[in-house]
């Protein structure tokens, strides 16, 4: 086991800048997830530690080892995909046993460390068929056992699960944690899904064009995200965003717009010299929204005509409409609430964030 | 199943499918019949009340006997058996690492060699036989099983990296990945992961080379000359025909027994066959 | 901020190394592995087309190197009237053929592409012509043509077409002669047409010809507003491959007529057979053969633009 560090990558492609001077160090046992949209060059800069990819520039280190000329087989990784590129001609044994084979290691060793892969999986019944004749999540499995049964240095993986249900999916999601756990191996998982970065990172990293927008423990990207597009990618339901003017009236800042008059809190108030006058963009949770019931402060909440609610049974999510711009509120469950009925809406002001206008920075 | 009423069924299915049933295989009916039938039988003109066409009474073997007796056929047969046999495995082996590299390597000049590889999968033999029957007798390799066995990978080496790059494609690019980072050098993954997963492609071109050299006629018609060296197809017209005189029943039973073991090879492997037909125009 | 230095970590740092492993590299892996394709295909290709072109503008005959002619042998063959109807019977042959090919095999696929009993034994059956050894299929149809033993004269005379002692001349009469090499290439080429179209047709998702039928639409319209626009790559391809191989057809003509009667059936393949192995005029039949080439040359890269065209629509 050992860390993986990220120095400066480029990945250039003949017409396509895929990856722009990437940097992260991956501590030692530490399970970091890199999530974006796709094309957001997440799946590029694993396939590079993996030496599937070359490195156009830059550094890729494992341990105090500079990897950047070596092949992949020279590497002592492993990599889960998200196909789990199971060999289809050999049993799950074979699957299994096929890298320690490749690696010279003797039969007796070969058959005790698949056998504990598969008491780990629980996939010991299995062993003697082919992977067409499993399950999907049996095939995950088998592709994890085939990872973990070589102990290499770092496990990559490529949304593994993406090609599962969705009952699935939250059952190896929780698998995979209780292998981290066990084994504390470093591992980089590649995901699209904020729901997995959260649960599974230690620290999880949001890219974006090729470029990383913020790196941190996933509850820190929830409360102090760096940008809107963080922000808004963290989370579920996503922010919400209104476009605002910062001004200043009797001795407070506050955020307005035709439809709202925000007070900006205290201590963002502090930071808000340089943005006063100018717009800047305000995003709320869902969850730090609320019915507003009359004792409420008018500078703390806002009019808004609701558009659909969605009854969820632990909450009601209600899309809608406040002036020109989208909102989404989640509320308690007993609220009753008509399609086209005008509320009102409180807002808890240690959720209030706000974002600089063009540089899309937060404040 | 077929909707309709019972005369539309016949009118636009039943009869048009009999039609063609009986156009394509009425000559291999009339090959197997004109084999067993005796000499006196076949040779009355079509216009006498005597010309029994579609059966006969007094099969006899007396056409086979000629075959195997009096002619080289089983030394044809072997002739054409171990051509055919050493030519398809030369040009699988050629074909299947060409196949891979096209299809899975990137390196410099890779769309220009498989463009190449294309085009002389076009050339036909009747392009070339004469320059070629010239080298043939510079490398002195004329009247030899050997003179074939070189030959016909020119056409069945493009036919196999054709068919193949196309299967390769089809296999999923993670197989190999995951193995070279499993610990499998290139090669290791080319011959322990994508090849046996490749193998109903390579028993398509399989089964379709060597139906092709077994085929194969214009070479062996120019290249050999001996009858012991021959090939049955060649065999079969220049030693059964003489001058005008044909042999029908001797000739009848080298067409049936010349077919056989292709139709035995096809039959085994119908699907594979049908895939490499289909396979050779999808590319 | 992704930019921020990193710092490195503890110990000394170490360039990996690679070891040896010259075929990691993919040019080096891809070029061991197409050495011996190459090497073969120029030996028995490249260097046979150099040959044949060498050759064509020489004066050789067989055993004996000829001297330099320049386009002589060609000239010579702008000249010859036999040549001139080779092109015309290889033109005609390849283009009737083809056509009926075409319409016959689509039927065929058509028919084949329905569910029915013994489909997989009837699409098995169907290929045979296909399979077998051509010259000795021809052989059977020669038989069937014989002038005195004709069965196929013995079926006319029962359905009373022809009259006994006055049967059809199958392979005597000229054009007569035309037609039944091209009867017996169509039905050597049928199978390919009506496989190879039939897989294009699976293709072809059901749920398009019933979205259709809702619309309305009779199944002869079906057929030519959705099946055939949707099967026209496949049966682009299958048409290039057809051309190509009935252009320089040898094996069908060889053995039914040798190219007569009277040289009426001759194509490329067979004069320069004829030219170049049955007289020894090496150069004369080496420039036949070579003239197909600028013209097959020319149907393909016509084709193949066709192909491109349709496909990128």
């Amino acid at each position: 086991m050992s860390s993986v560090t990220i120095r400066h990558v480029h990945k250039r492609y003949e017409d396509f800048h895929a990856v722009k001077g990437v940097s992260l160090e991956i501590k030692d046992k530490e399970f970091v997830v890199l999530v974006g949209p796709s094309g957001c060059g997440k799946t590029t800069t694993l396939r590079m530690v993996a030496g599937l990819e070359t490195i156009s520039e830059g550094d890729i280190m494992i341990g105090n080892k500079i990897v950047n000329q070596l092949p992949p087989m020279d590497r002592d990784i492993a990599m889960v995909f998200q196909n789990y590129a199971l060999y289809p001609h050999m049993t799950v044994y074979d699957n299994m046993a096929f890298g320690l084979k490749m690696r010279k290691f003797d039969k007796a060793e070969i058959a005790k460390r698949v056998n504990n892969a598969a008491d780990i999986l629980d996939i010991k019944d299995h062993l003697g068929r082919k992977p067409r004749m499993l399950s999907g999540g049996q095939r995950q499995r088998v592709a994890l056992g085939r990872a973990i049964v070589r102990n290499p240095q770092v496990f990559l993986f490529d949304e593994p699960l993406s090609n599962l249900d969705a009952k699935l999916r939250v059952q190896m999601r929780v698998e995979i944690k209780k292998l981290h756990q066990r084994l504390a191996t470093t591992s980089i998982y590649v995901t699209h899904d904020q729901v997995e970065a959260m649960t599974l990172g230690d620290r999880v990293v949001v890219m974006k064009d090729g470029l990383i927008q913020q790196v941190g423990e996933p509850l820190e990207l929830y409360n102090r995200p760096a940008n809107k597009y963080v922000a808004g990618f963290i989370g579920s339901p996503a922010m919400n965003f209104a476009d605002t003017m910062i001004e200043e009236a009797g001795g407070a800042v506050y955020a307005t717009n035709p439809t709202m008059k925000i007070r900006v809190p205290e201590q963002i108030a502090a930071r808000m010299g340089p943005h006063k006058g100018k717009p800047a963009t305000l995003g709320i949770r869902p969850e730090d929204l609320r019915m507003a019931n009359g004792t409420d402060p008018e500078d703390l909440s806002f009019e808004a005509v609701v558009e659909v609610a969605e009854q969820l049974g632990s909450e009601i999510i209600l899309d809608l409409k406040a002036g020109g711009s989208a909102m989404v509120a989640s509320v308690e469950p007993t609220v009753r609430v008509k399609p086209q009925q005008k509320i009102r809406l409180a807002i808890n002001p240690a959720g209030l964030r706000f974002f600089d206008a063009t540089t899309e920075a937060a404040i | 199943m077929i909707e309709g009423s019972a005369w539309r069924r016949w009118v636009f299915f039943r009869l048009p499918m009999g039609i063609f049933l009986i156009f394509l295989l009425f000559p291999f009916y009339w090959m197997i019949i004109t084999t067993f039938r005796p000499d006196g039988e076949l040779y009355i003109p079509w216009y006498r009340a005597t010309y029994k066409p579609f059966w006969t009474w007094n099969p006899t073997t007396a056409h086979l006997k000629y075959l195997f007796g009096e002619t080289t056929f089983a030394i044809w047969m072997w002739n054409t058996t171990f051509i055919a046999v050493v030519s398809t495995a030369i040009s699988l082996f050629c074909g299947v690492l060409a196949g891979y590299a096209l299809s899975r390597l990137n390196f410099k000049g890779a769309a220009l060699l498989g463009t190449t590889i294309f085009v002389t999968y076009l050339v036909p033999q009747t392009l070339l036989f004469i320059p070629l029957s010239e080298i043939i007798r510079t490398y002195s390799l004329g009247d030899t099983p050997w003179s074939l066995i070189l030959s016909y990978p020119t056409f069945l080496i493009p036919f196999c990296t054709w068919l193949m790059m196309g299967y390769f494609k089809s296999v999923p690019k993670e197989l190999e990945e995951c193995a070279r980072i499993d610990g499998a050098a290139r090669w290791q993954a080319m011959l322990y992961i994508v090849i046996p997963v490749a193998v109903p492609g390579i028993l398509s071109a399989m089964i379709f080379a060597f139906t092709l050299s077994w085929n194969e006629f214009i070479y062996a018609l120019v290249f050999l000359s001996s009858p012991e060296q021959k090939t049955v197809p060649v065999g079969v017209i220049s030693e059964l025909v003489r001058g005008d005189v044909f042999f029908w029943g001797p000739l009848m039973a080298g067409a049936l027994f010349g077919s056989i073991p292709v139709a035995i090879a096809y039959s085994f492997f119908v699907e594979h066959y049908v895939s490499g037909v289909t396979g050779s125009v999808k590319g | 901020m992704a930019t921020a230095a990193i710092p490195v970590p503890e110990g000394t740092i170490i360039v990996g190394k690679p070891k040896w492993r010259p075929l990691e590299g993919e040019g080096n892996l891809a070029m061991l592995l197409l050495l011996p394709t190459v090497a073969l295909l120029m030996m028995f290709i490249a260097y046979p087309f150099v040959r044949g072109i060498l050759l064509a503008v020489t004066n050789s005959k067989v055993g004996q190197m000829g001297e330099f002619v320049g386009f002589e042998n060609f000239a010579r063959l702008l000249k010859d009237p036999i040549f001139h109807a080779v092109v015309y019977n290889t033109f005609l042959y390849t283009f009737v053929t083809t056509i009926f090919k075409l319409i016959l095999g689509l039927w065929l696929a058509l028919l084949l592409n329905r569910d029915f009993k013994f489909k997989a034994f009837t699409r098995a059956f169907i290929l045979l012509p296909f399979i077998v050894p051509t010259v000795l299929a021809c052989f059977a149809w020669k038989w069937m043509f014989d002038p005195t033993f004709s069965v196929l004269n013995w079926m006319l005379f029962k359905l009373g077409i022809v009259a006994a002692g006055a049967g059809v001349n199958w392979l005597g009469d000229g054009d007569m002669a035309m037609l039944s090499i091209m009867i017996v290439n169509i039905w050597r080429g049928v199978p390919f047409f009506a496989i190879s179209l039939m897989a294009g047709l699976q293709t072809i998702s059901p749920d398009l010809g019933e979205a259709a039928a809702i619309d309305g639409a009779k199944p002869w319209q079906r057929f030519w507003y959705i099946t055939w626009p949707l099967l026209m790559p496949v049966t682009m391809v299958v048409m290039l491959f057809s051309v190509i191989q009935t252009f320089s057809d040898f094996q069908i003509v060889y053995v039914m007529t040798g190219g007569g009667p009277a040289n009426a059936t001759h194509l490329f393949a067979t004069y320069a057979y004829q030219l170049g192995v049955g007289t020894g005029l090496l150069s004369q039949g080496a420039a036949v053969s070579l003239a197909m080439f600028p013209l097959l040359f020319g149907i393909v890269i016509f084709q193949l633009m066709y192909i491109r065209r349709v496909e990128t629509r």
